[in-house]
């Protein structure tokens, strides 16, 4: 292991650092014993009345107390949480000083009815008029609700992580949807192998679970309404899986050029070996049929990572539990790895932590490199009837000991959103 | 505070090859050109009032986006995107040819949360006439709102569809965060190709400014300029912006790509280089402008600036302060004749920059205070400015290629 570049001459870029907060809990910690017990962070929602929703589950972070409650705050709490947990572990820097850019994966920021009812309240006690735009405008100025506009600016976390952790020049926070976090992973990567840091932090945070959001996704059909038990709602790669659950949470990776993290003596958990992306032109919710952009994106990660497929020994799935998800992720790997797609191990994060959304690439490329680290891989839970159309094995409902040395994780995202991260233990 | 190293230098030329311009001015090149020779502005002062703001122009959008489903799954805001995509394609001489586009990567500076303003004033008004029944917020949400507004939320959405109606789908990232994400689209897109990373890339935004919910946002901060148009530089006593309509876009590449092709540049893209001022104390965006301004590259004496300053303060006047200390430059602020577009303002300014380059003139100043210069040489070298309202700045160097 003493190659400071790979086999196109860029430099090696390696993970030092790593925090992750989800529904099962907070830290790695507590996060692998659970993951790889096989628990559900999957609950009853209990934030707001859920009267007149077909979901009533999801994956709620409920120990970060938020108050009064937005997305966007608990967002910001639960990057700054799993931020704390990477730099620790990393060492990097010093208190409030990291030594490079900052790329984070956020969901779009917007005003939430809280404060819109907290305006219609106020137009009700000094206007005495009926609620409309116009009349929310007159009551918005004057300096009472400045804090809305410090709060819902789209880049309002980023200036948060960037003025507490100390990250420079100009953060970037981005949406590629359900693949935020794969992107912001790549971001970084890309900034090393260009020269231009040293050190990225990539954070991708989702504190999503809000009335609005639930039924938006619901209105497009894409939840699962098994909410009785709310654990076994996120059937991933089953035949009676009817929809992913949304879920909570953040995940943080502090990246590093191979050189600078052994110039410092850095312990070092991983190497992002390649990432990949394509776009797909077909439909705004859906994937291509013939599956050819989630192949090619699979395809030019391999690539970026100079591997092949034979080289993969575990993929860590989108594996969201939507029909139609899964079975596009079946066609995609099983065009690339042909024969091998039914014996490789290919399990589902989501089955237990749900769908975390914008930072779901980020949360199961630390899982990833958890299971590369402990040489186990996390099962796929709730896996009781299996889809002969996608004869996958899931590591089902038991995690298994195995020797992984790459793993493959996948996130594909509305909007042809396709992201795939190759992880290794080593240089390749 | 220790910098990010810039790119490696000597690395490879990126050049502006297509601009798509579809703004409250017009749509196209020409339009836009002749709207700022003549001084041309385009405000609306009465259906938003007391606010004011810049109305898109309207086009025939099938000229674009053929597709009236594909029109009817946007808001009005990615349709100015996704039509000024489509110029700035045809405009590069790449629209439909699918081996380039295939693999063309893009970067989208996005906003989004367009609402449905009828569905909110609906709940808010049945709440306060006492409907507070737990879940009665649920129930109007899951009857009254379309499904397919949700796609016109989502800030990445833009992108999505450009890459369904153009086709653009080598890679498909969305930057969010105001001001900033369309210089940071610019700096990373300019960064993939000079790396080699990337060939050729769609960089650019959209904003429909005739937006209530979106005069909220910045209502809630001052920042909405009020009753009276006046040009950027003259609102010290009524500080804001007039929200803008605007969608920018540019194909950038590198040289050997566009020589390979045969096409044809507006202009070279030098430098993109962004930095985050804390604004805690007066004088730091100004010093941070200086900053920026040093490590553009060689800058020649009476060179051209294009600004997207806001019109809000602090930040005009610490912009105006980093002005004053080069004075022989010809400013142009984008926010007089265009308003204040967010994340597209900068995206404009370099496709303003790099058309100014190419018909070899600087439009003229229009700006009542005296501080916009006439600039009668050609300009060979443009800066582009872009201080976020309140946050982030950015900085670009355009040039001629000779």
């Amino acid at each position: 292991m003493t190659a400071t570049r790979d086999k196109f001459g860029r430099p090696v870029v390696v993970v030092t650092g790593m925090g992750v907060v989800t529904s099962l809990g907070s830290g790695k910690t507590d996060n692998w014993t659970r993951l790889t017990a096989g628990e559900s962070g999957i609950r009853t929602i209990t934030r707001f009345p859920t009267d007149g929703l077909k979901t009533t589950m999801a994956g709620t972070i409920d120990f970060v107390p938020v108050e009064p409650f937005s997305s966007t705050d608990l967002s910001e709490r639960l990057a700054d949480i799993a931020t704390e947990e990477a730099i620790a572990q990393s060492a990097i820097g010093s208190k409030g000083d990291f030594p490079g850019p900052l790329f984070l994966a956020v969901a779009p920021v917007e005003v939430e009815w809280p404060q819109r009812q907290e305006l219609g309240r106020a137009i009700g006690q000094s206007l005495q008029t009926d609620v409309n735009y116009d009349a929310i405008l007159r009551v918005s100025g004057g300096g009472r609700y400045t804090q809305y506009h410090r709060r819902f600016l789209f880049g309002s976390v980023a200036d948060h992580l960037a003025e507490t952790f100390g990250t420079k020049g100009s953060p970037i926070s981005l949406s590629t949807a359900c693949a935020s976090g794969a992107s912001a992973i790549q971001l970084g990567v890309e900034a090393i192998r260009r020269g231009e840091a040293d050190a990225a932090l990539c954070v991708a945070t989702d504190g999503s679970v809000n009335p609005e959001a639930l039924v938006r996704f619901s209105l497009l059909s894409a939840l699962s309404t098994q909410n009785d038990p709310p654990q076994a709602a996120v059937r991933p790669f089953s035949k009676n899986r009817d929809g992913f659950v949304m879920a909570e949470g953040a995940g943080t990776l502090v990246l590093e050029s191979y050189e600078a993290a052994t110039a410092r003596g850095a312990k070092i958990l991983g190497i992002v070996a390649g990432c990949g992306e394509l776009a797909d032109s077909f439909h705004r919710t859906r994937s291509s049929p013939d599956g050819k952009p989630i192949i090619g994106c699979v395809r030019n990660a391999l690539s970026d990572a100079g591997v092949v497929a034979d080289q993969i020994d575990y993929i860590n799935a989108h594996g969201t539990g939507t029909p139609e998800n899964d079975k596009m992720e079946y066609l995609g790997i099983s065009t690339v790895f042909g024969e091998r797609a039914k014996q490789i191990p290919v399990s589902s994060n989501k089955s237990m932590v749900g769908h975390t959304l914008s930072a779901a690439g980020a949360v199961e490329a630390i899982f990833s490199l958890l299971t590369l680290e402990h040489q186990r891989i996390p099962p796929t839970i709730n896996y009781d009837v299996p889809d002969p159309a996608i004869p996958f094995d899931v590591v089902p409902n038991k995690a298994r000991d195995a020797r992984v040395t790459a793993v493959m994780s996948n996130s594909f995202g509305f909007g042809g959103q396709n992201a795939t991260l190759i992880l290794t233990r080593e240089p390749v | 505070m220790i910098e990010t190293k810039p790119s490696s230098p000597g690395s490879t030329e990126v050049w502006i090859t297509g601009i798509g311009l579809a703004t409250s001015l017009g749509e196209g090149l020409n339009a836009n050109w002749d709207a700022l020779n003549q001084r041309r502005i385009n405000v609306d002062e009465k259906n938003f009032a007391p606010y004011i703001v810049h109305p898109w122009a309207q086009v025939n959008l099938d000229a674009q986006i053929p597709k009236k489903g594909d029109q009817r799954q946007m808001e009005a805001w990615q349709r100015i995107g996704t039509y000024a995509a489509g110029l700035a394609l045809d405009s590069a001489g790449v629209k439909g040819n699918q081996e380039i586009l295939g693999r063309m990567d893009m970067i989208v500076a996005a906003g989004g949360g367009e609402r449905d303003l009828a569905v909110d004033s609906n709940i808010l008004n049945l709440e306060a006439r006492g409907n507070s029944a737990p879940g009665f917020l649920n129930e109007r949400l899951m009857n009254d709102l379309r499904p397919t507004l949700f796609l016109a939320q989502l800030s990445n959405l833009l992108a999505g569809n450009i890459a369904i109606v153009h086709g653009v789908t080598g890679s498909s990232r969305t930057f969010m965060g105001e001001e900033a994400a369309g210089v940071d689209a610019a700096r990373i897109a300019l960064a993939r190709i000079a790396a080699g990373q990337s060939d050729i890339a769609l960089i650019g935004g959209s904003q429909n400014g005739e937006r209530k919910d979106l005069l909220v946002l910045y209502e809630f901060g001052d920042f909405n300029l009020k009753d009276r148009f006046a040009p950027v530089w003259a609102r010290q006593t009524s500080a804001g912006f007039a929200l803008g309509s605007a969608g920018a876009f540019l194909v950038i590449e590198s040289r050997a790509h566009a020589e390979a092709r045969g096409a044809k540049p507006y202009a070279r893209l030098t430098n993109v280089v962004a930095d985050l001022a804390h604004r805690k104390h007066p004088g730091e965006v100004t010093a941070t402008l200086e900053k920026l301004w040093s490590k553009l590259g060689k800058l020649d004496d009476n060179g051209a600036i294009i600004t997207g300053a806001t019109g809000a303060e602090p930040v005009t006047s610490e912009e105006r302060a980093f002005l004053s200390g080069h004075p022989d430059f010809a400013v142009r602020a984008t926010g007089t004749m265009f308003g204040h577009t967010m994340e597209t303002q900068f995206p404009l300014g370099l496709a303003l920059a790099a058309l100014s380059i190419s018909r070899g003139a600087l439009f003229p100043p229009n700006d009542s205070t005296g501080l916009e210069i006439e600039m009668s040489k050609p300009p060979s070298q443009i800066v582009v400015v872009g201080a976020g309202h309140w946050r982030g700045e950015g900085m670009a160097l355009v040039e001629a290629i000779r």
